[in-house]
């Protein structure tokens, strides 16, 4: 066993962990710091898949941008943050019909794969991050979906400064 | 005479040889090896920071006209020690009501976000802890860490001033994040890498303030804010909400954020040398070949701009938070978004041209955006300065 493997056995039961206390847990301001742990434990994998930057790209977005909007949400939103909130809401045979499905699904693409600790991931060529630039504006490539992103967000961003703005 | 060349590497290899020696597999040595290497950068990121508490104490009185420490040791070079001893002899209390894990958490989280860009920093041509080829981005992933700390002590305080600290420190360092990302693309645009080793490699001909100035300027003024020191010192606003998030802290829990504070502005200051003033290649001239002279040009920078950053500090007084925001959604956001694109341009025409053409065209290109805006803000000064000198209506009677 290398220290990859360490780290790799680590950063899973990380992963594993907080995600279940995310659910679990009845503060939610935990809950969303137990999802930063989980998104920091997914960040960690991408290093040892040797995809650097969508490790750093996780950690800025997801905790940096995403967990922290989550906080604000929570806090401005809860009148009370007690641990005696409910857990689950009217529509908790909903969520569980869908995720149910989802497991389905994932067992399903998980069927065929071969669990070892010894397979390692392709290297990457080193150019790996030039290439997904040239990808995201190449019209062979991504720039369609990438720009109707784009839009998206800018529309989503008009929007919400619309509905915040103080109409005179 | 190698070890003058590569210290590292020479420590490297004996470590090695003595590891593999005592009969420890290749692998686990070279764990403990970089495990080795990995304290001693902290450690030596720590004693320099104990060394900025006094930089900053004797800085700051002569700012203000006083003559600082200058009881212990000469010039007062101990007085760091004392100060260290008196937080860690004090009371260590927690509030009633704080969430005690996350309270615990924050102020160790908060140092470590700033020990985090220590491992992308390039002291030397041969000294990096990592040359990552998103070196830039990292820069940015560790503030994102930052402020994760802030707003956990903020809120497990279970303190009102607290998280009213924690709240505008957030404001400020998420608006803040996007005109110091787009600064950081401009060294970027200009060196073709993120990689902070190549972006130094990339300016031993010109350095990149002389081809961006502005672009220099941008993050400064960014990362002024990102380490939420006056004139963006809301977060603390000693004389409305009483030193803010690290309020409930005492003893070496408050010196961690302290610490933290002074470290995060000395490491940015660094890496303002490193990303637009060629890092360890000068001022000594033998910076490339040697790696202590290069270590030595890098924190001789970087205590040059943590001084500038003491200066502004020290100088500016605090802006209100309307003000803060307005400022960079209205003013930095969108100029930096502008001389992006006006540098990318530039960089496109003229990338094939002769070096000296490249530099007098960037240069320009930065006078040229630098004096519309100036011309933009004079023009809207103007127009409030009438609004206010019009004359008012007098109630009629």
């Amino acid at each position: 066993m290398d220290a990859s493997q360490v780290i790799f056995i680590l950063s899973a039961a990380l992963i594993l962990v907080s995600a279940l206390l995310v659910v679990t847990v009845r503060n939610l301001i935990h809950a969303a710091l137990w999802l930063i742990a989980t998104l920091f434990g997914v960040a960690i994998l991408y290093v040892l898949l040797e995809a650097g930057f969508l490790a750093v790209v996780q950690v800025v977005v997801y905790i940096g941008a995403i967990a922290i909007m989550f906080i604000f949400a929570v806090m401005l939103t809860r009148r009370d943050l007690l641990d005696k909130v409910p857990q689950t809401n009217e529509n908790w045979p909903v969520a569980l019909g869908v995720s149910a499905l989802a497991l389905v699904g994932i067992a399903f693409i998980v069927r065929g794969f071969v669990f070892s600790l010894d397979r390692i991931a392709a290297p990457l060529p080193e150019n790996s991050l030039q290439m997904l630039g040239d990808a995201l504006i190449s019209p062979a490539a991504y720039v369609l979906p990438f720009e109707v992103a784009s839009v998206l967000l800018l529309a989503a961003m008009i929007g919400a400064v619309y509905v915040a703005m103080n109409k005179k | 005479m190698e070890f003058w060349v590569d210290p590292i590497k020479v420590i490297f290899e004996w470590l090695m040889l003595t590891l593999t020696g005592w009969g420890l597999s290749g692998e686990l040595a070279v764990v403990i090896v970089d495990l080795l290497g990995i304290i001693a950068l902290i450690m030596g990121a720590m004693l320099l920071d104990i060394m900025l508490v006094w930089v900053e104490r004797k800085v700051v009185a002569r700012f203000q006209g006083r003559l600082g420490p200058n009881r212990v040791g000469p010039w007062g070079l101990f007085q760091p020690f004392p100060d260290i001893i008196k937080l860690i002899i004090k009371e260590d209390t927690t509030p009633v009501g704080a969430d005690k894990l996350v309270f615990n958490l924050a102020p160790i989280l908060s140092l470590a976000s700033v020990i985090f860009l220590w491992a992308v920093l390039p002291l030397a041509s041969t000294i990096v802890g990592v040359d990552l080829n998103v070196g830039l981005l990292y820069l940015v992933a560790a503030g994102a860490i930052g402020t994760l700390s802030i707003i956990m002590a903020g809120w497990s305080s279970n303190n009102k001033y607290a998280l009213l600290g924690a709240y505008r420190m957030v404001a400020n360092m998420v608006s803040y994040e996007i005109p110091m990302v787009v600064a950081l693309l401009i060294p970027t645009v200009l060196s073709g890498t993120m990689s902070l080793k190549g972006i130094t490699l990339a300016q031993s001909n010109v350095w990149f303030v002389v081809l961006s100035p502005l672009g220099a300027l941008l993050f400064l003024i960014a990362a002024i804010a990102e380490l939420g020191r006056s004139p963006f010192d809301l977060n603390e606003g000693e004389s409305e909400i009483v030193s803010g998030f690290h309020i409930e802290y005492s003893g070496m829990k408050f010196g961690l954020f302290y610490a933290g504070e002074l470290l995060h502005a000395f490491t940015f200051g660094a890496f303002i040398g490193v990303m637009f003033f060629g890092g360890w290649q000068w001022p000594l001239p033998w910076g490339e070949k040697y790696a202590l002279v290069g270590i030595f040009n890098v924190l001789a920078k970087g205590m040059f701009f943590y001084w500038v950053i003491m200066w502004i500090k020290y100088t500016v007084p605090r802006i209100r938070i309307d003000h803060m925001l307005a400022f960079n959604w209205k003013f930095l956001t969108p100029l930096a978004f502008v001389l992006l694109m006006v540098t990318a341009i530039v960089h496109a025409l003229f990338m094939n041209m002769a070096p000296w053409l490249y530099t007098l065209a960037m240069f320009l290109a930065n006078v040229l955006v630098g004096w519309v805006t100036l011309e933009i803000l004079r023009s809207n000064a103007r127009k409030q300065r009438v609004a206010v000198e019009a004359p008012q209506p007098v109630a009629q009677h």
